[in-house]
């Protein structure tokens, strides 16, 4: 891909978990290891939202983590994005009918990139981080 | 100047343990001396969903109960329904479920491992591990269709064949743990650092083990010997050799810290590339499923009633599962029990009087499952409180570094 020319930063995304499976969460973390190796590209998970790019979102957000979704995406500076990764954080996907569920996210907090799958790989995860670092670049250039 | 204790809240947001889980601890200078948690963040009420659908569709939500354990819910599951309906499972189909379980297992000890080590500031590990780890699911991927969920069962056997074709591959890569073993052996075993982070550090002994019902590698490693494998077999473990694993086997005495358990799971990985290997060896010809129809399958368990009990050995545990079918398309009741739950428990031995720098690898060392365990509703509007983990992760680096010196 040809970057553009406000290219000048790395990307540090934040990673919340709001009551999925594990399977996307361990899949992201296979994109950041050896094989699929990110972090040569300067992207690595943060501890604090203060900190971040991004916001990578899996699960389909419980009742119980409502409220913490929405301070986490307050708490990060402009501009900002959010990455949904996975089906259920998307549409519900199997547990849509549960009593339990808020979501999915884009009912709580602007989404930005949805990367579909369960889970998807990690290649779609690094696709859909390239999406979002795009629209940030965009931002970015508009200031 | 006067003893105070103050008390510090982590949570439920926080990268060290992947999942929402909140803890409170009572804190005098360094040493903890009280701990309290919060679960119930994950809770998608996935028993209730179950019971709006019939036995065929709750599959898929059981593979999605935990990513991670993806086999072991499932085969549970199968296991309750096919007793409360009655229907045997050829052996063809028993032997190729418990290769995809001993496939889980290797790609799950080996992901704890990874966590362990980035938990003590040891992340070249946690990348060598996590390189490791893909040529388990390189192989998974190669006989399930998937690297994740592998929707490989059904009730009354499996959905895919393991062929001859195939073995070749299979044979390759238990190979390269073979060779992989003595490695990662030396890496974490003989390690100054990490040798020296988790020995004495968060022990649970034999008696406190099983007091509190631990299960899995984490009562193993306080040398209690309980392992389903062994005690109860299911799918073809019983035609199987196979001992239980715990750590007295390297050090002659099982002391329930940190570094046993990472003794416990790495045998274990060596444990399970040998019972695929028995398993591939010794794979009988049949059938894949005992009713290959599903419309037909769909009106047996229809007209089933009865109760049944799943009993199967996790990465990290037992999971039990039952299930009542009273004739009608719904089952009646489906419970499911994690191994995590039964290791929230002894977090509480494990942590007292540790140093707040122990916390992350104490935590991570029962390789907790929150998505797993988060069956029972907690509605109680947690505090909102989002602790800097990289603090934590911090101390924890620079206590490795200050034993280094």
């Amino acid at each position: 891909m040809v970057l553009p020319k406000s290219f000048k930063r790395s990307l540090w995304v934040f990673h919340i978990n709001t009551g999925s499976c594990n399977g996307c969460d361990i899949e992201i973390i296979a994109a950041l290891t050896p094989r699929y190796d990110v972090e040569r590209f300067g992207i690595k998970l943060v501890g604090s939202p203060r900190h971040a790019d991004v916001l990578l979102i899996t699960g389909p957000v419980t009742r119980q983590m409502v409220e913490k979704v929405k301070t986490a995406y307050q708490q990060m500076p402009e501009p900002k994005a959010v990455i949904v990764v996975g089906n259920c954080g998307s549409t519900g996907h199997t547990f849509h009918t549960s009593y339990n569920l808020v979501g999915p996210v884009d009912t709580i907090i602007p989404v930005d990139v949805y990367v579909p799958g369960c889970p998807p790989r990690p290649e779609a995860i690094i696709d859909g981080v390239v999406k979002a670092w795009l629209k940030l670049e965009t931002l970015e250039a508009k200031r | 100047m006067s003893k105070m204790s103050y008390s510090i809240p982590i949570g439920p947001i926080h990268p060290a343990l992947k999942e929402p889980v909140m803890f409170e601890f009572e804190i005098e200078g360094e040493r903890i001396v009280g701990v309290d948690f919060k679960v119930g963040h994950v809770h998608r009420g996935i028993e209730w969903i179950g019971t709006q659908k019939n036995p065929l569709q709750i599959l898929p939500i059981a593979e999605r109960i935990c990513g991670i354990c993806n086999i072991s819910h499932p085969i549970a599951f199968c296991m309750a329904t096919e007793e409360a309906a009655g229907i045997e499972v050829p052996e063809r189909a028993q032997y190729i479920r418990t290769i995809t379980a001993e496939l889980e297992r290797i790609h799950s000890h080996m992901l704890w491992a990874g966590v362990a080590a980035h938990e003590i500031g040891f992340d070249s590990v946690l990348y060598l591990t996590w390189r490791v780890r893909e040529k388990v699911l390189d192989l998974i991927e190669y006989l399930t269709g998937n690297r994740i969920t592998k929707a490989m069962f059904t009730v009354g056997g499996v959905r895919r064949d393991i062929t001859e074709e195939q073995y070749p591959k299979i044979r390759e890569a238990l190979n390269y743990y073979k060779e992989m073993f003595n490695k990662l052996k030396h890496v974490f075993l003989d390690d100054k650092t990490v040798r020296m982070r988790s020995r004495n550090c968060g022990v649970l002994t034999k008696k406190e083990a099983l007091e509190l019902c631990a299960v899995g590698p984490t009562a193993r490693a306080s040398g209690v010997k309980k392992d389903v494998r062994v005690d109860h077999a299911y799918a073809a473990y019983g035609d199987l050799d196979i001992k239980t694993v715990t750590p007295d086997a390297v050090t002659g005495e099982a002391k329930g810290d940190v570094y046993d358990r990472i003794i416990v799971r790495l045998l274990e990985v060596a444990q399970s590339v040998d019972i695929i290997e028995q398993c591939i060896d010794n794979m009988p010809s049949g059938d894949l499923v005992t009713e290959p129809k599903p419309a037909k399958l769909l009106a047996l368990l229809r007209k089933a009633v009865g109760e049944g009990v799943g009993r199967a050995e996790a990465p990290r545990g037992e999971v039990i599962h039952y299930v009542k079918l009273t004739g009608e398309e719904h089952p009646y009741t489906w419970k499911v029990r994690a191994p995590t739950y039964n290791n929230l428990m002894p977090w509480i031995p494990m942590l007292m009087g540790e140093q707040i720098a122990d916390i992350p690898i104490v935590a991570a060392s029962t390789d907790p499952c929150m998505s797993c365990t988060n069956r029972v509703t907690v509605v109680k509007k947690g505090r909102v409180d989002i602790l800097d983990h990289e603090h934590l992760h911090k101390l924890s680096v620079e206590k490795t570094r200050r034993l280094m010196q």
